[in-house]
């Protein structure tokens, strides 16, 4: 099949990826409230501002969001996916649930997509929740790759920075059945 | 100070060096230089989440928000067209239902944002947004404006060929896609280095548009066809709703 090529999302995102409170799969008054948020760095260690960030994730019982709304958020319904564009000095951040794992046993993750000027293509990569779950990627990595997949845990918080190049340069993912 | 002989002898020496995707290092544009990994993608099965992608449905989207020449209180600027296509999977199954969102410049090459500079007229009557979702076909449909070609600082005299931004969803989370469409026989093709960062030219050509004259409608508007393939997905047929 001819699957279509990426393209970066230019200078200009914002007019067209912007969504009205994209950045909160929950309120951030809710009980259960986390903040999700990083930056995302270039490879001299500058925040990049002109970046988006997209989350999808189960709820903090495991289960994955099937209803649709993933857009229109009506304060009450968890849909699991969010939107947040870096600001002047590269930060993102989601109100949102700390997922539970999908199926038993297994460590839970946050999928994440990431787009920028410069960056030609999407790229995809785990955000883990720490743990001791075994895990056929994290496990398969060095600790210094493994490291930049997992989360530090901070009062209501986590914290994720995103390394495109670099020290630290964060582990990208692709999945079978994608063009390369 | 980088002049476009410079950067086309960049292209013409990348050309043909990649696979069907853009590669994340090419230094004909610039400001891919510190924002691409130098690692390898590391290839992993998706699990869980991964295999399922958001929802959205009518309320999430206006039918309104797929005319982007009715957002304002007149008629805007420019040659007015229709772009319609089919988005399928990497199976040839149409993705019913799912978000398409774009964003462009006006006719005169100039976006709606605080940092575009180019000196040419905003016209208050267009934003250059929409959204839409596909039907039960996956066809999609947008009423807009031809945008113009514009100027940027990648080097000296750099011009964006007239393109489109599309972003898209699959069904699986995996098949998530930004890219850009672009007009026939547009001049700027060879010169620009964010479509040729595409190095393979039949997949260049896929981001290219039809014009199709079964879709223009009389004395009102143009009409392009852009079909658009996702990724395969990774869920089994039991799994489909």
């Amino acid at each position: 099949m001819s699957i279509a090529p990426g393209q970066t999302v230019g200078p200009f995102l914002h007019l067209g990826l912007t969504v009205e409170g994209g950045n909160l799969l929950v309120p951030p008054g809710h009980p259960d409230a986390v903040r999700l948020h990083g930056r995302v760095l270039d490879g001299a260690g500058a925040g990049v501002p002109d970046s988006a960030i997209e989350i999808w994730q189960a709820d903090g019982s495991g289960r994955v969001p099937r209803a649709t709304g993933s857009l229109h958020r009506d304060g009450f319904t968890f849909t699991g996916w969010g939107r947040s564009q870096t600001d002047g000095d590269g930060n993102y951040w989601f109100s949102t649930l700390v997922p539970g794992a999908t199926s038993p046993g297994r460590r839970p993750f946050i999928a994440v997509t990431v787009f920028a000027r410069g960056l030609t293509d999407r790229l995809f990569t785990r955000a883990y929740l720490p743990g001791d779950e075994p895990d056929p990627l994290l496990d398969g990595l060095e600790p210094g790759l493994r490291d930049t997949l997992i989360v530090s845990r901070e009062e209501r918080g986590l914290l994720f920075d995103i390394h495109l190049q670099g020290e630290g340069e964060t582990v990208f993912l692709s999945y079978p059945r994608q063009a390369r | 100070m980088t002049t476009q002989a410079d950067i086309s002898r960049e292209i013409d020496e990348l050309r043909g060096s990649g696979g069907p995707q853009p590669r994340l290092d090419y230094p004909p544009y610039r400001s891919s230089v510190l924002r691409h990994p130098t690692r390898d993608r590391q290839l992993v099965d998706p699990e869980g989440v991964e295999l399922w992608a958001p929802c959205f449905g009518h309320a999430d989207v206006a039918a309104t928000e797929a005319d982007l020449t009715i957002q304002r209180s007149g008629e805007p600027l420019g040659e007015r067209m229709v772009v319609t296509g089919r988005i399928t999977d990497g199976e040839g199954r149409p993705v019913r239902n799912q978000l398409v969102e774009i964003w462009q410049a006006n006719a005169s090459g100039r976006y709606w944002h605080q940092r575009d500079q180019h000196p040419a007229p905003l016209d208050p009557n267009f934003v250059g947004a929409g959204r839409c979702l596909t039907d039960s076909d996956g066809v999609y449909s947008f009423q807009t404006i031809k945008p113009g070609a514009y100027p940027w600082r990648n080097h000296v005299n750099a011009w964006r060929p007239a393109h489109i931004h599309f972003s898209l969803f699959g069904t699986d989370f995996t098949q998530r896609l930004v890219t850009q469409m672009y007009f026939p026989g547009d001049p700027l093709f060879d010169l620009d280095p964010i479509y040729q960062s595409i190095t393979d030219p039949k997949a260049r050509e896929l981001l290219v548009a039809t014009y199709d004259h079964d879709l223009t409608t009389p004395e009102y508007r143009l009409g392009y066809r852009w079909d658009i393939v996702l990724s395969g997905t990774h869920r089994t047929p039991l799994e489909e709703e």
